[in-house]
């Protein structure tokens, strides 16, 4: 493979503690290596420039059935939006839900190298990995979704750790999945009876068992088995006035919970889109911002790490397995909807959303998310995510580094609020006068969510050995700019590598690369009574025999397995 | 005023997709460069010169532009897409998207359109001295943004699906239409002067529609009020007025539930 040497770029490394000095970054057969282990490398002139590992998205809605149905019951999100076939690039269309293809291509440009589908409804584990094969350039692994799945119920119900345990190593075998994800515990189980549950000791019916157990329970069973990311929750009562106390009860189920992996992780719970989970008040007129409280707790609580899900204020496509919260947004805006149904596992709606600066929720949810992130005091463990596409799409993400970087940005935004003073009387984001800067958006867009996804020894940072997703964006951060250069640069990367291909050239698309699925495969001593529910499930429950179900080989024709062994 | 002649020389094999034809993209152009404008046949690239004789001059501004459209436009489609001013005349029958998310400026179509033509209107005047398609003020598949504002007039008959997702402006209609009128809406005013078929105001909001003539099978979401007098748009007459689509949500102003509104003729 070609060697590369990025040289003299201002560099911005938390693995490495490089904080925008001088350096130059080595490629060598995929990997980063010592400038001295190069040979006559093809030299890229970063001088100037800003160098970053890869991204890394630890949560975005980008393949699988209800990307899908957003995709298919929005035709006017791919209205003009087409880009015809041209040179190396295959053709691409869609804003909020775009193709497969755009989604590979609009992350490279960005700089991203990898990014986690974030729920994976194990029934259609299969259609979200044919959907990942086909996404370009990007490493992915997704989450199946198991806090509603009728086996996690029941074991956890009576504390059966060991049993909840092997069966995720099991579905996470069958999925090729790679974390335990949870949404909406119980509640939308509870959807299937018409209900929801609001609060993490409301009673799932039948099942009778609470989020709070099921919370707890799939925390001690994915440390039971080591896995390299923590359980990776969307909490009960997502978006909800006054649900800031469903969220740091929600937290409060990792105290005491220690992380057992050997992947590096310091966390027990990821917390996703915490936005939509910072709400005080008790109505939607005086709705106000709860993200001081909520980071107090995360600040002092270094077994959690959180994900922002902000607000971009764009016509977007919500999309989630928590079903009783689309119907809730159906009634609110009255928009198209879609629901279904996962048999004994889950469930998801759609909805188009329009997050509009003229209206006053959505100018206090834009506040909210931005001061998780300014209130934070450790940026390795909060990330920049929109939740995409729910908060906003993910080409965004450079908007809210200008956001966060620059109080300048964030002035011209509030003054585009048609009910400014209202939305600074919710909010405390207008007295704030923090900056982020480039070190802080390097740990919260690579270092921090490497780390939390257990995969600091392959992205991240640009330490040797680590792979070769590297960065390079034409942004000079010592001269003088404007808020929206900001935003440009990180839209438009200069350069991008992944794995040592090249696969962005003077900001084009190079290559369509050679993307990969992690998953992980968790070995567990043989466990007769899992077995033999999985096998009573299928042949009374599911409307698919097992040899149906499972992904096989061709659905990942570049799987990428990390090893856990979690034997007695 | 400055006018554009278009006169079409060769008919695509397919259908050309020309929306291009406009006073924007015209205004401030030499003929030349109004020659070199982008059209589509498939997934082909063409020029705009390729398939019209292009004659006369542009105006300095959409305001100053008139465009004239002759012969026979049944493969051209998007004529006078998105412009926000001047004026479009089309001497021929016209393919879908006339007019489509139109703002401003005038379009005169003497001959039919087919489908879509006026869809996602937010402004402007779009008449049409033939026949309308299917469609017409709709919104584009899947979005709920109709005819915002804007009005359209037809003098012959109208297809089906009319004036779907329509928020505002009006449509008047001189002869029939087919079936499913307003569906969705959620403002605006439909005229029928002549006759209509069925499905008329389902999953209608608010709104209004006028029937000066006979409908086939009134919706059973509407619910028969009373008989009023009428004087609207130089429509005058009694008429039966009924509310619905008694199975949609409706807002209340004042206590009152706002219903949308049916008017059929009972005599002039």
């Amino acid at each position: 493979m070609a060697e590369y040497l990025i040289k003299n770029g201002f560099v911005f490394d938390p693995v490495l503690g490089i904080k925008g000095d001088k350096a130059d970054v080595a490629i060598k057969n995929g990997k980063i290596v010592e400038t001295t282990a190069l040979g006559s490398p093809k030299v890229i002139d970063a001088a100037g420039k800003t160098v970053m590992a890869g991204g890394v998205d630890i949560h975005a809605h980008v393949a699988g059935p209800k990307v899908n149905i957003g995709r298919n019951f929005r035709p006017e999100d791919k209205l003009f939006g087409y880009k015809a076939r041209s040179g190396i690039e295959r053709m691409q269309g869609g804003f909020s839900v775009p193709t497969t293809i755009r989604t590979g291509y609009n992350y490279a440009r960005m700089g991203y190298t990898t990014v986690m589908e974030a729920a994976m409804p194990p029934l259609y584990a299969r259609h979200t990995h044919e959907e990942m094969r086909d996404t370009p350039i990007l490493d992915q692994g997704a989450y199946p979704v198991f806090g509603n799945n009728w086996f996690v119920l029941e074991y956890l119900k009576n504390h059966e750790i060991e049993n909840a345990a092997a069966y995720i190593a099991w579905l996470l075998r069958a999925t090729k999945g790679y974390a335990v994800k949870v949404v909406n515990p119980g509640g939308t189980e509870a959807w299937g009876w018409g209900l929801n549950c609001e609060n993490i000791h409301d009673p799932v019916p039948y099942f009778d068992i609470t989020p709070a157990q099921i919370v707890k329970g799939l925390i001690e069973a994915n440390e039971h088995l080591g896995l390299p990311h923590s359980m990776h929750v969307h909490a009960n009562n997502l978006g909800n006035p006054g649900n800031y106390t469903t969220t740091l009860d929600t937290f409060k189920l990792s105290e005491g919970i220690k992380p057992n992996s050997k992947f590096g992780r310091d966390q027990v719970m990821h917390h996703t889109h915490v936005q939509f989970h910072s709400y005080g008040g008790d109505s939607w007129v005086n709705v106000e911002s709860k993200a001081k409280e909520i980071m107090d707790y995360v600040n002092s609580h270094e077994n959690i790490t959180i994900d922002m899900g902000q607000v971009t204020l764009d016509e977007t496509t919500t999309m989630t397995a928590d079903g009783p919260f689309e119907h809730h947004l159906t009634e609110l805006n009255h928009l198209k909807w879609a629901n279904a149904d996962v048999e004994l596992e889950t469930g998801s709606g759609v909805v188009p959303y329009v997050y509009s600066p003229n209206i006053k929720v959505c100018a206090i949810q834009w506040a909210i998310g931005l001061e998780l992130a300014l209130f934070a005091k450790d940026p390795m463990r909060i990330f920049i995510t929109t939740d995409h596409p729910n908060a906003g799409p993910f080409i965004r993400y450079p908007r809210v580094i200008k956001w966060l970087m620059s109080t300048e940005a964030r002035e011209q935004q509030f003054d585009a609020f048609k009910h400014k003073d209202k939305v600074i009387d919710a909010t405390n984001l207008a007295g704030i006068d923090r900056e982020l800067n480039l070190y802080e958006i390097a740990q919260m867009t690579r270092a921090g969510p490497a780390k939390a996804l257990g995969l600091a020894h392959m992205y991240g940072g640009l330490a040797p050995g680590l792979e070769a997703d590297v960065a390079v964006y034409d942004f000079n951060p010592n001269e003088p700019y404007a808020p929206d250069e900001i935003e440009t640069a990180f839209l438009n990367a200069e350069h991008l590598f992944k794995t040592g291909v090249q696969v962005v050239r003077d900001h084009n698309i190079a290559s369509n690369g050679n993307k990969r699925t992690l998953w992980v495969n968790a070995k567990v001593d043989e466990n007769p009574q899992v077995m033999r529910d999985v096998r009573e499930k299928f042949l009374r429950y599911y409307t698919v025999t097992l040899n149906n179900y499972e992904v096989t080989g061709h659905y990942l024709p570049n799987p990428y397995v990390i090893e856990v062994d979690a034997t007695e | 005023m400055e006018t554009v002649t278009l006169t079409i020389k060769n008919q695509p094999d397919l259908f050309l997709e020309a929306d291009t034809i406009t006073p924007d993209a015209f205004a401030g152009k030499k003929i030349e460069e109004i020659a070199d404008l982008h059209v589509y046949v498939g997934r082909e690239q063409h020029r705009l010169g390729d398939f019209f004789e292009i004659s006369g001059k542009a105006g300095a501004t959409p305001e100053e532009t008139k465009i004239v459209v002759n012969g026979d436009l049944s493969r051209v489609k998007y004529i006078g897409m998105k412009m926000t001013a001047g004026e479009v005349v089309v001497n021929g029958n016209a393919d879908m998207y006339v007019g489509a998310w139109m703002q401003g400026g005038k379009i005169t179509v003497n001959g039919d359109v087919d489908a879509f033509a006026g869809t996602g209107m937010k402004g402007g005047e779009l008449i049409i001295k033939g026949n309308a398609g299917n469609y017409l003020g709709a919104a584009y598949r899947g979005d709920w943004r109709g005819m915002q504002a804007g009005t359209i007039t037809v003098t012959g008959n109208a297809g089906s699906d009319i004036g779907t997702f329509m928020n505002g402006g009006e449509i008047v209609i001189g002869g029939d239409v087919d079936v499913h009128v307003a569906t969705h809406a959620e403002g605006g005013r439909i005229i029928i002067k002549g006759n209509a078929k069925s499905r008329l105001g389902g999953q209608m909001v608010e709104g209004e529609i006028y029937v000066l003539g006979s409908i086939d099978l009134m919706m059973p979401g509407f619910a028969y009020r009373e008989d009023v007098d009428v004087d609207v748009d130089g429509i005058k007459g009694r008429f039966a007025l009924y509310e619905g689509d008694l199975g949609e949500r409706h807002r209340k102003r004042k206590g009152q539930t706002i219903y949308a509104k049916l008017y059929q003729r009972i005599e002039a």
